[in-house]
C-alpha cells in the first residue's frame, strides 16, 4: 500500500514539469504555432526562476521571474515566426540553442560555475516523501502543475479566447474574415505557452534548490511528445504525461533490479509518439494551420 | 439597418464604388473599377476569371484596402475600413472557397469572432439557441451542433450565409456561389436569396454563368480586365451582348452552338477504354469508387455529371495510374492496364488532364517549355545525358502557336500566366503525342470564357481524330455540350449512362443528388 502511494507520489511529482509544458504547448499548438520551443522555454525559466530566487530569497518572486524569463524567450520566437515569418522550426531550434547559451553565459557570469548554480531558496527540502498529501501540497507548484491540464481544457474549449485559438490553428483565413486578428490570438498562445513551459521548469530549479547546466534535460520534447500522442486535446495530453512519467517512475524503482535497461524506458515516449504519428493509436490530425503562416 | 430596412428600391446608391485600384506586386488586379449598387437588388458582378471581380468585393468588404477610389455604403465613406467594420456596417460576404473552420460546430463557426458570454465563457447554449432560430427563419434545417467538416459543400455554403445574417448582413456579397453546387441546390439558393431580397436585403453575386445572370439578378456590371466596362439592368439584355462585354469580342457560346450530335450514330468499334467492376478506397477507408463498369469508343465523348465529391476524382486518378485499385479491371485498347505504371499507361496512348493544374499539372516555376515536356523529357536527350535545349524550345514554340497560349515566350514561367492559359499548356501537353484515351477532369475550371471555346475546340479536335475521351466535369452544361454520352456518377457509383439526346439537365439533376433514376 505504502509502496503504491510512494508510487504514486513520485509519478505525480515527476510529472507536474510535463504538464506544465504540455498545457503550454498545447496552446501553441492549436494557434498553430510549433512547439519545439517548449524544451528552450523550460530551460530558461529554469534558470531566471534560479536566479529570481537568489535574488530575492523568495521561491515565490523565483517562480514569477521563472515565468517572465519564458514569456521573453517565448515573445522573441513569436516575433520571428509572426512578425518576420521565419520557419517555425528553425526559429525554434534557435531559441532552444540561445536557451542553452544564455544560461550557461550567465551561470558562469553571475556563480562562476559552470555545472551548477549556489543552493537558493525552494519550495521543498526535496528529501523524504512522506504522507502522500503532505509530500504533494510541500511545494505549491505541484497542485498548480496537475490544476493546469482542466484550466487549460475550460480555456481552449469553453471561451472565446479558445475558440479562436482553434480557429486560427485550423483555418486563420477564416478567422480574420470574421474580424479576429490572427497575429494577436497567436501572440497570446505563445506568450502563455512560454509562461506555462517556464512554470515548469522553475518547478525543477526550486525543487532542487538549484539550476543544473541543461537541466531540462529534454523534458520539453517529453511534453510535446504527450501533446502528439494526446492528439492535440490538453486532457488527452495530461494523461500521457501521467503516463510517461509513470514509465520513468518504474524504471526509478526498477533500477536496483536491472530488470529492463533504463534507455529504453527513456525511449517510450518517443516511440509511443511514432506509434501515434502513424495513426495506430487513431489518426493524430495536427492543427491544419501548424507550422504555416 | 434602418435605411435598408425599407423594400422599396430606392434610386440613391446603397453601395457605391468609384475609382477603384487595387495591385498586387506588378499586377493590376483592379485598375479602375466603379460600381453602384441599389438597395433592395440583386446585382449580378460578370466577367471572366481573373478580371477582378472578387478583388474588387473583397475590397468593399474590408478583406483588402484599396490603393485608390473610394468606397461609399449608406451615403457614408468607408473607403480602408476592416473586416470588422464592414460586418458591423451589414456587408457580409460568402467567399468562393468557404471561410468555415471544419473541426468546429456550425454554432461554433457562426459565433466565432462575437462569441456571446456568460461570466469568463462563451454561453453555449444562448449561441446554440441562437444560431437555430436564425437557421430556421431563413427556411436551412440543421443541427448547430455537427461539426463542419462532416457537411456537404451545399450546407456548408448555407452556413456561411447563416454567419453572415447572424452578424445583420443587409448586404451580402456572394463569391461563385453555384461553383460547387448541384441543380436543386442552385434552385435553394435562389429561393434564399430572393426570400432576403423581398425583405430588403441587398445583394452582390460575383459570376461568370450568364444563365444564372439571367435568371436571379435585376442589375448586372460587367468586369473586364480590373475595369467595369459595362452596366445593364437584366431585363432586355441579351447573353450575347454580357459576353461580348465580358470578353471585348463576339464569343460562341458553349450550350446553343454545337451540341453534340452524334449520339445516334452506331459504333461498332472495339471499346479504346473499358472500365470493369471498378473499386477504389478512399480516405476514410470508404469506397471513393464502387463497383464503376463502362467502356468508351473511339471517337466517342463520356461525359461523367456529379455534384463533386462523388469519386469522380478517384476514378480519373486509379485510370491514370496515379491511385491504386481495390478491384476490377481496367483495359487501354484491349490490353489490361490495371497495375501498370503511369508513364507505360502513357506508352499506350493515354492522356490525362488533371483537375487540379496548381497540384498536378504544371511545375509553377518551371517554364512553358520545360512543362511541355515534362514526362517525356527522356525523348528530348542528346547523347551524354543532356537536355536538347534548342528542340525543346522549338517544339514549344510550334505548340504555343498552336495552342494560342498567351504570352507566347516559352521562357515564361508558368506561374505568370493567366488560369486559361496554363490550361492550354497542360492540354497541350497531354495531346502532345498520339492520344487513344484522354481524361480530361474539369478542363476548364477557372478559366475565362475565351479559353473554354479553345479549349472545347480542342476537346472535339481530339476526339474527330479518333481519341476516346472521359469528361469529368462540375459543369452540367459543359458536359451536355460536348458529351455523346453522359453518365451521371453519385456516391461512388454509376447511376446511369444515356445517351446526349435524351440528357437534359431537368433528367439528370436529380440524378446528381442521389433520387433514383
Amino acid at each position: 500500500m505504502s509502496l503504491a502511494l510512494a508510487f504514486l507520489a513520485q509519478t505525480l511529482r515527476i510529472a507536474v514539469p510535463y504538464l506544465f509544458a504540455a498545457a503550454g504547448g498545447v496552446l501553441a499548438e492549436r494557434a498553430g504555432i510549433i512547439s519545439l520551443t517548449l524544451e528552450g522555454f523550460m530551460l530558461g525559466g529554469a534558470f531566471s526562476a534560479m536566479l529570481g530566487s537568489y535574488w530575492s530569497g523568495s521561491p515565490w518572486i523565483g517562480a514569477l521571474c521563472g515565468i517572465a524569463g519564458g514569456v521573453a524567450l517565448a515573445l522573441l520566437h513569436a516575433v520571428s515566426t509572426i512578425r518576420f515569418k521565419a520557419d517555425q522550426v528553425v526559429s525554434g531550434i534557435a531559441i532552444n540553442l540561445l536557451a542553452v547559451g544564455l544560461t550557461r553565459y550567465f551561470l558562469k557570469l553571475v556563480f562562476d560555475s559552470s555545472s551548477n548554480s549556489l543552493r537558493v531558496a525552494g519550495f521543498s527540502a526535496g528529501t523524504s516523501t512522506g504522507s502522500l498529501i503532505g509530500g504533494l501540497l510541500h511545494n505549491p507548484l505541484i497542485p498548480f502543475g496537475l490544476l493546469i491540464i482542466p484550466v487549460v481544457a475550460w480555456l481552449l474549449y469553453r471561451t472565446p479566447f479558445g475558440l479562436r485559438v482553434r480557429a486560427v490553428g485550423e483555418h486563420p483565413e477564416a478567422a480574420t474574415t470574421v474580424g479576429v486578428s490572427v497575429k494577436r490570438v497567436r501572440y497570446v498562445a505563445v506568450a502563455l505557452s512560454g509562461a506555462l513551459a517556464a512554470l515548469g521548469g522553475a518547478y525543477l530549479a526550486l525543487d532542487q534548490h538549484q539550476f543544473t547546466d541543461g537541466m531540462s534535460a529534454g523534458r520539453g520534447f517529453i511534453a510535446l511528445a504527450a501533446i502528439i500522442f494526446g492528439r492535440w486535446d490538453p486532457v488527452r495530453a495530461g494523461i500521457a504525461c501521467l503516463f510517461f512519467a509513470a514509465a520513468e517512475t518504474l524504471q526509478i524503482q526498477l533500477q536496483g533490479m536491472q530488470a529492463i535497461p533504463s534507455q529504453f524506458v527513456q525511449m517510450i515516449p518517443y516511440v509511443l509518439t511514432i506509434v501515434a504519428l502513424v495513426g495506430l493509436v487513431g489518426r493524430a490530425m495536427p492543427p491544419a494551420a501548424l507550422g504555416r503562416e | 439597418m434602418s435605411g435598408m430596412m425599407s423594400g422599396a428600391r430606392s434610386t440613391a446608391p446603397i453601395v457605391r464604388l468609384t475609382g477603384i485600384a487595387k495591385r498586387f506586386g506588378d499586377c493590376h488586379a483592379v485598375r479602375d473599377a466603379s460600381l453602384e449598387v441599389a438597395a433592395g437588388e440583386i446585382h449580378a458582378l460578370v466577367g471572366e476569371n481573373g478580371a477582378g471581380k472578387s478583388t474588387l468585393m473583397r475590397i468593399l468588404a474590408g478583406i483588402s484596402p484599396p490603393d485608390a477610389g473610394t468606397i461609399e455604403v449608406g451615403g457614408r465613406d468607408v473607403t480602408g475600413w476592416t473586416t470588422a467594420q464592414a460586418i458591423d456596417a451589414s456587408v457580409g460576404m460568402v467567399h468562393q472557397h468557404f471561410m468555415l473552420v471544419p473541426t468546429l460546430t456550425i454554432a461554433e463557426n457562426v459565433i466565432l469572432g462575437r462569441e456571446p458570454m456568460r461570466g469568463l465563457a462563451i454561453d453555449f447554449a444562448r449561441a446554440e439557441r441562437e444560431v437555430t432560430a436564425a437557421a430556421e427563419k431563413s427556411g436551412f434545417r440543421m443541427n448547430v451542433r455537427q461539426l463542419v467538416r462532416e457537411l456537404s459543400v451545399g450546407e456548408q455554403q448555407r452556413v456561411e450565409i447563416l454567419k453572415t445574417l447572424v452578424r445583420g448582413a443587409r448586404i451580402l456579397i456572394l463569391d461563385e456561389p453555384t461553383a460547387v453546387l448541384s441543380p436543386p441546390e442552385v434552385e435553394e439558393l435562389w429561393r434564399v436569396l430572393r426570400a432576403l431580397r423581398d425583405e430588403g436585403g441587398t445583394i452582390i453575386l460575383i459570376t461568370h454563368k450568364l444563365d444564372e445572370v439571367a435568371e436571379i439578378s435585376d442589375t448586372i456590371t460587367v468586369v473586364r480586365e480590373g475595369r467595369t466596362v459595362a452596366r445593364f439592368p437584366t431585363a432586355g439584355t441579351s447573353p450575347a451582348s454580357i459576353a461580348r462585354a465580358m470578353v471585348g469580342r463576339d464569343v460562341v457560346l458553349a450550350g446553343d452552338a454545337t451540341i453534340a450530335r452524334r449520339d445516334e450514330r452506331v459504333v461498332a468499334l472495339a471499346p479504346a477504354l473499358d472500365v470493369r467492376h471498378l473499386v477504389v478506397s478512399g480516405e476514410q477507408r470508404q469506397r471513393a469508387v464502387n463497383d464503376v463498369s463502362f467502356t468508351i469508343q473511339p471517337r466517342e465523348i463520356l461525359g461523367i455529371a456529379g455534384v463533386e465529391g462523388n469519386g469522380q476524382s478517384a476514378l480519373i486518378e486509379a485510370i491514370a495510374g496515379l491511385r491504386s485499385v481495390e478491384s476490377g479491371e481496367i483495359f487501354l485498347d484491349a490490353a489490361d492496364v490495371t497495375s501498370m505504371p503511369v508513364s507505360d499507361r502513357e506508352e499506350r496512348g493515354l492522356a490525362h488532364i488533371p483537375e487540379d493544374r496548381h497540384r498536378r499539372g504544371l511545375v509553377l516555376d518551371y517554364s512553358i517549355a520545360d512543362n511541355l515536356i515534362l514526362g517525356r523529357q527522356r525523348s528530348y536527350q542528346r547523347r551524354g545525358g543532356m537536355l536538347d535545349r534548342t528542340r525543346i524550345l522549338a517544339d514549344a514554340r510550334a505548340a504555343i502557336a498552336v495552342a494560342d497560349i498567351r504570352p507566347s515566350d516559352p521562357m515564361m514561367p508558368a506561374r505568370a500566366l493567366s488560369g486559361g492559359n496554363q490550361q492550354k499548356v497542360v492540354i497541350a501537353r497531354a495531346l502532345a503525342r498520339e492520344t487513344r484515351v484522354l481524361l480530361a477532369a474539369q478542363p476548364t475550371r477557372g478559366v475565362d470564357v475565351g479559353a473554354i471555346e479553345l479549349i472545347h475546340a480542342r476537346l472535339r479536335a481530339a476526339r474527330d481524330s479518333g481519341a476516346a475521351i472521359l469528361l469529368v466535369s462540375a459543369e452540367l452544361s459543359e458536359i451536355l455540350a460536348l458529351s455523346d454520352r453522359v453518365a451521371v456518377m453519385y456516391g461512388g457509383r454509376i447511376v446511369a449512362i444515356v445517351p446526349r439526346s435524351v440528357a437534359s439537365e431537368e433528367m439528370l439533376g436529380p440524378l446528381m443528388t442521389g433520387a433514383s433514376a
